[in-house]
């Protein structure tokens, strides 16, 4: 079953930026690319105690800003050293102007 | 002519080792590799060791860079809790100390550094920091109440006297230069880290040295730091925070150069072909500083150098260029550092709307050379990220541009 929360407006993030979005105490990251779709992704870094808000997006990868591990936000997958533990992703979908994300 | 079947010995199980064996694995490496480290844990982080180790409610464990399992998995034998004596160049084989030899085709040096004794009359019972077991013991003495002392205000005497305050203690940092973290960063974000101190409490001394140390009894049992001032601190513990060297002792006995620590060539290469060295043991000259001959001691410098030198190791020739890059937690700031700031001539400031404060570094030819800044946590990672990537590509950028918040970094891009 889906559960799909609204999370912001499609302008809130800029294209190839993030913003962070919180639920239920658990923070997500969400991500808008430069072609301008959505994404969606655990806000905590898998290597520390780190929220990826702060990271820099370039193209389709996060690189955490704690030290620069970095993932690709579509899939979710560890783009090598330190990280060793893939990135969670939820689905995400657009109406209206209004992204929704499903957290289940 | 390096070929992936050879087999491979690795000095120091640190960081860089410990990163090197890793990768070295999945670039394909198919003859043994044998990891020699002379501590007897797994490797592990040592950032943490001045930070969360020290302030974290629950008692620390290490943060192991790679465990037994990953080990046994990418086929890596770990010689844990022996030291290396020497390689012996003629034969091809690592001595270690307790008569065994292992013979290599190809040998990298990951010996790091050690943290440096303040050599002062009654000194013997100050304690450093450089490995878990020194972090543990440091953390049992820094109980709420306790008179802290720490010597040095670089980034680890700070990271301590921050930790220390959030443990309760009562803390006194004494540094014998004029400002806080001098050597390395620009006066303007010193400033805003040493204030933060001093809200916090922290009684800070500088511009003066400690002349020497000596047990008292009275008002209270204590350790005295008697300062060259002629004035006093009692402690019920010292540390000292004042800089590490590198540790090149298995390259002098192997006859190597040391220069700063071992002398590697832009390849990370020594003068032996078949021996490289990487991280905080090595010194290198840098192609984005006129081949300026450098030693860091920084965590991100032993992760890139692993790489690069893994490659190397395995036939390549990749020159190493990565832009050097530094990072140090202090209560809630986080402060982030990007090339070479002492390479700058003149320094430009940007306040952020946020009223983070970024300093940009231009040298001589207003090329971008250096980028610093502090924010809260990690608020100011992503602009000291893009600046690094402006520093890799050489960019000359227009300083009024770099001023104005209201210019986006990326914008700046090539
Ligand atoms: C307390 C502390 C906090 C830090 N915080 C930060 C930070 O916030 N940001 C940052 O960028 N950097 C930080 N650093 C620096 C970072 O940890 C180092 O740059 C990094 O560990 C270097 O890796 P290395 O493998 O070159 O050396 P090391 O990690 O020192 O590893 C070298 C290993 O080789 C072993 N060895 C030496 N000689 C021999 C021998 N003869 N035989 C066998 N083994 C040997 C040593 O015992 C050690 O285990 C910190 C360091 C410390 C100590
Ligand atoms: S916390 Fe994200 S890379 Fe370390």
């Amino acid at each position: 079953m889906a559960t799909w929360i609204e999370a912001c407006g499609a302008d809130d993030v800029d294209a190839e930026d993030v913003i962070p979005f919180e639920h239920d105490g658990h923070p997500y990251a969400i991500y808008r690319s430069p072609a301008d779709d959505y994404h969606a992704t655990d806000g905590w870094c898998t290597h520390e105690q780190t929220l990826l808000k702060d990271g820099l997006v370039m193209g389709h990868i996060i690189e955490c800003p704690k030290h620069n591990g970095r993932f690709d936000y579509r899939t979710g997958e560890g783009k090598g050293a330190p990280i060793c533990v893939n990135l969670r992703t939820y689905p995400v979908k657009l109406e209206g102007g209004t992204l929704y994300i499903d957290v289940d | 002519m390096a070929s992936v079947t050879e087999d491979i010995v690795i000095v120091g199980a640190g960081e860089c080792g410990a990163r090197a064996a890793m990768a070295l694995r999945e670039q394909g490496a198919r003859g043994t590799i044998t990891l020699v480290g002379d501590e007897s844990l797994e490797p592990y982080e040592r950032p943490p060791l001045s930070k969360a180790a020290l302030t974290d409610d629950r008692e620390p464990s290490p943060v192991t860079v790679c465990d037994r399992a990953r080990f046994a998995h990418l086929d890596i034998a770990f010689e844990r809790g022996v030291a290396a004596t020497m390689l012996d160049r003629t034969a091809h084989d690592l001595v270690l100390a307790d008569g065994r030899r292992l013979h290599y085709d190809k040998a990298l040096i990951a010996t790091g550094a050690r943290a440096r004794v303040l050599p002062v009359a009654g000194g013997h019972s100050i304690l450093t920091l450089r490995t878990f077991t020194e972090s543990v013991a440091l953390r049992s003495r820094m109980t709420p109440g306790a008179r802290v002392g720490v010597i040095g205000a670089g980034f680890i005497g700070l990271e301590l006297a921050a930790s220390a305050v959030t443990r309760g203690c009562q803390v006194t940092v004494v540094e014998i230069a004029a400002s806080v973290m001098a050597r390395v960063v620009p006066a303007e974000i010193a400033a805003i880290v040493e204030a933060r101190h001093r809200d916090a409490g922290v009684d800070l001394r500088l511009g003066t040295g400690v002349e020497h140390v000596e047990h008292v009894d009275r008002p209270r049992p204590a350790q005295r730091l008697v300062l060259d001032d002629g004035t006093t601190v009692d402690c019920d513990v010292i540390v000292a925070g004042v800089g590490a060297v590198a540790d090149s002792a298995v390259a002098a006995a192997s006859g190597l150069t040391i220069d700063n620590g071992v002398r590697v060539d832009r390849y990370l290469r020594t003068d032996d072909p078949d021996i490289h060295a990487a991280g905080d043991c090595c010194s290198f000259p840098h192609p984005l500083y006129d081949d300026r001959r450098i030693r860091l001691e920084a965590w991100r410098n032993a992760l890139d150098q692993a790489a690069v030198v893994a490659r190397n190791l395995l036939g390549a020739d990749e020159a190493f260029a990565a832009v050097p890059w530094f990072w140090t937690d202090q209560y809630e700031l986080g402060l982030h550092i990007a090339g070479l700031p002492d390479a700058a001539v003149t320094n430009v400031v940007r306040v952020r709307a946020d009223g983070a404060t970024l300093l940009f570094g231009l040298g001589a030819d207003g090329r971008l050379v250096a980028a610093s800044g502090v924010a809260q946590g990690t608020a100011i990672a992503k602009d000291i990220r893009i600046a690094e990537m402006l520093i890799a590509q050489r960019t000359l950028p227009d300083p009024s541009a770099l001023t104005n918040p209201a210019v986006t970094l990326k914008s700046l891009l090539v």
